[in-house]
């Protein structure tokens, strides 16, 4: 009996019920979103029509003009690479920030420091849509930002932030910092910083005791902030809607549009799967330099 | 090579809240090469704070420290030829054994392939053959104790710093940890300086000890003269068992719980700042004709000693140490007469 009470040493069976409960909530709409992709269109209105067709995936790489001839097309994958572009971009922003703040909390008195957490969990209290929004009125013409660049004189006009790439950006950065923060805080928080002192009495410079003792101890949770923000800030499509003004599109309104207002089911789960792809490749490429280098690859 | 010369050091630390703690208060010290000195005082008496100035890790406000005959408190910690044992080990967990020790030695910009040969001779001395590719989190309290000293060793510095290294491991280990310490300090020819609040480690280990307390230096010497001759009551009580009389002065004599002696008879009666008498418990002697009547009211047996708790005539205890295997056991609530040898008057 007692070999039973130390975790994992349970019966195999015992794992089913989670077991079914993951392969029904994470594998049933995959393979779902993969059956669509290959289907063709309903002829009117929503939904798919069960007759096997790659013109889901053609879609994505090839038009059919109106005169009959078909060319390449790089609207959709110029949408892709924008997608990974800002995606890319909020993650180095993100960890720019998170890291100093993550050793900053992580070096503070306990009790601060949970007080420190909590204020970075805050923002999950409000639903992201609502917190969005709010950019929006910080963000507009005659919005705080702009009153007060106006007011104090820097500019005679509103400078244009709503609507653009810039606020795109910020509304990114702004929702996927906490999860930068976390993780990277969770090892940091482990970090033993008397560690770095032993490294100084073993003869270490300062940059050496960043690259040989503090980063390899942060990689981990670097990793898990990388994966964490780089996969969902791929596929959004609340920020680029709302402060980008649709006028850029992410792969994730194009996603939406599919299944919203298009009705072109197939091309939407072709789609999905294309940016399960490549998100996939880059983590695998990420984890892969994370893994090699012993210096920092990933900050400066 | 690797005499120490702290001059006048001093290290103040300002509190969160506006107090200052002066940590080291105008301390000099002259440490011999290939001594064996330990720092000794209870905690937060500023021993620590001395090691990590000599180390590189703290700066001293004011004051200076030599090593070898050249000035040691203006050099990067990099380049002074000083290495640490610290309390917690401070094993990075990233890294496994070898690795570990070799370290500093790559620091010092070696390729880490040449420095296996070093590597190998360190897990040797610290016999952990066959242990270089553990993680520290695989290795028991006193194999992570001896990877932390391979580590510091491994630089070949002139003076080795242990901050209570041995704190951490049970009674026994650290008994033998003692001896294996002393008899590597004799085989490496490296000054250590080594901080302890473990009276009987410092008795054990020291060449020469430093009673601190406070910031300052209460009393520096030998192991035996640090007990059998404490220049200050805080260090009769701080290394092993005192009884602590009143001193009371009565022209020519002392008093001595209720009974008069000639001073001539108390060791340093005569000094001017002497406060109080300290009299150990093994020099409490049974003896018929002694001067003090007492009763016994406990004894407890200690293996090699018995240890007894005396009430003198005036209502003082005393504490009396006798060997186990005397003959004359007195029981608990007999009568005796006892004298005190070595009777010493001592400052604060």
């Amino acid at each position: 009996m007692t070999s039973q009470s130390f975790p994992g040493r349970g019966p195999r069976w015992a794992s089913a019920p989670a077991l079914a409960f993951l392969v029904v909530i994470v594998g049933g709409p995959l393979i779902l979103i993969f059956l669509y992709s290959w289907l063709s269109r309903a002829r009117f209105g929503v939904g798919i029509s069960w007759t096997i067709s790659t013109d889901g995936y053609r879609k994505v790489f090839i038009e059919d003009a109106l005169d009959g001839t078909t060319r390449l097309n790089a609207q959709y994958l110029r949408i892709i690479g924008n997608s990974l572009l800002l995606a890319a971009i909020t993650t180095v922003a993100t960890l720019v920030v998170a890291i100093p703040m993550s050793i900053w909390m992580a070096t503070r008195a306990a009790r601060f420091r949970s007080l420190l957490v909590l204020a970075v969990t805050i923002p999950f209290w409000t639903n992201t849509l609502v917190r969005t929004y709010a950019w929006m009125l910080i963000l507009r013409d005659n919005g705080i930002v702009n009153n007060r660049l106006v007011g104090w004189g820097i500019f005679d006009q509103p400078v244009k932030l709503l609507y653009t790439n810039t606020s795109t950006l910020i509304g990114l950065v702004y929702t996927f910092l906490p999860f930068m923060v976390l993780p990277i805080y969770s090892s940091a928080e482990r970090f033993d910083f008397r560690l770095a002192e032993a490294a100084v009495d073993l003869g270490a410079r300062k940059r050496q005791v960043v690259a040989r003792v503090i980063w390899p101890n942060l990689r981990s949770g670097v990793i898990a902030g990388v994966a964490l923000v780089l996969v969902p800030a791929t596929g959004a499509f609340l920020q680029p809607e709302l402060l980008g003004g649709g006028k850029s599109l992410m792969i994730g309104n194009l996603i939406q549009q599919q299944f919203a207002a298009s009705r072109n089911w197939p091309f939407g789960a072709a789609l999905s799967i294309m940016l399960l792809l490549v998100v996939g490749i880059v983590l695998v490429i990420s984890r892969l330099v994370g893994h090699r280098s012993t210096a920092p690859s990933l900050v400066a | 090579m690797g005499n120490l010369s702290i001059r006048s050091v001093s290290k103040q630390f300002r509190a969160p809240h506006g107090g200052a703690t002066l940590a080291l208060d105008d301390v000099s010290l002259e440490i011999a090469a290939n001594e064996c000195f330990v720092l000794l005082g209870p905690s937060g008496c500023g021993k620590t704070t001395l090691l990590r100035c000599i180390a590189g890790l703290e700066n001293p406000d004011s004051g200076e420290i030599w090593l070898s005959g050249e000035r040691l408190d203006t050099e990067p910690p990099f380049r002074r030829k000083v290495n640490t044992v610290f309390q917690s080990y401070a094993l990075f967990p990233h890294l496994n054994v070898a690795d570990n020790i070799a370290f500093g030695l790559e620091m010092d910009g070696r390729k880490r392939r040449d420095c296996d040969a070093a590597v190998s001779e360190m897990l040797r001395l610290v016999n952990l053959e066959g242990m270089d590719k553990r993680v520290p989190n695989q290795l028991s309290g006193g194999q992570q104790q001896r990877v932390a000293l391979a580590r510091a060793l491994a630089k070949q510095p002139d003076v080795l710093l242990l901050d209570e290294p041995l704190a951490a491991l049970d009674l026994k280990l650290r008994r033998s940890m003692q001896f294996e310490l002393k008899a590597l300090q004799a085989r490496t020819g490296i000054t250590f300086v080594f901080v302890t609040h473990d009276q009987d480690e410092a008795l054990a280990l020291g060449d020469r000890i430093a009673v601190f307390s406070e910031g300052t230096i209460r009393q520096v010497g030998t192991p035996r003269q640090i007990y059998d001759e404490p220049a200050s009551r805080f260090v009769a009580d701080f290394i092993g068992e005192t009884n602590v009389l009143p001193l009371i002065r009565h022209g020519d004599a002392v008093e001595v719980a209720g009974q008069l002696q000639p001073a001539s008879s108390v060791i340093g009666a005569t000094d001017s700042d002497a406060v109080a008498l300290c009299v150990r418990p093994e020099n409490v002697r049974i003896d018929p004709a002694g001067a003090l009547s007492a009763t016994v009211s406990s004894a407890a047996f200690l293996g090699s000693i018995m240890h007894y708790s005396l009430t003198l005539g005036d209502g003082t205890m005393l504490r009396m140490n006798l060997a186990a295997d005397a003959t004359e056991q007195p029981t608990v609530g007999s009568s005796l007469h006892v004298s005190l040898r070595h009777l010493r008057a001592v400052g604060p």
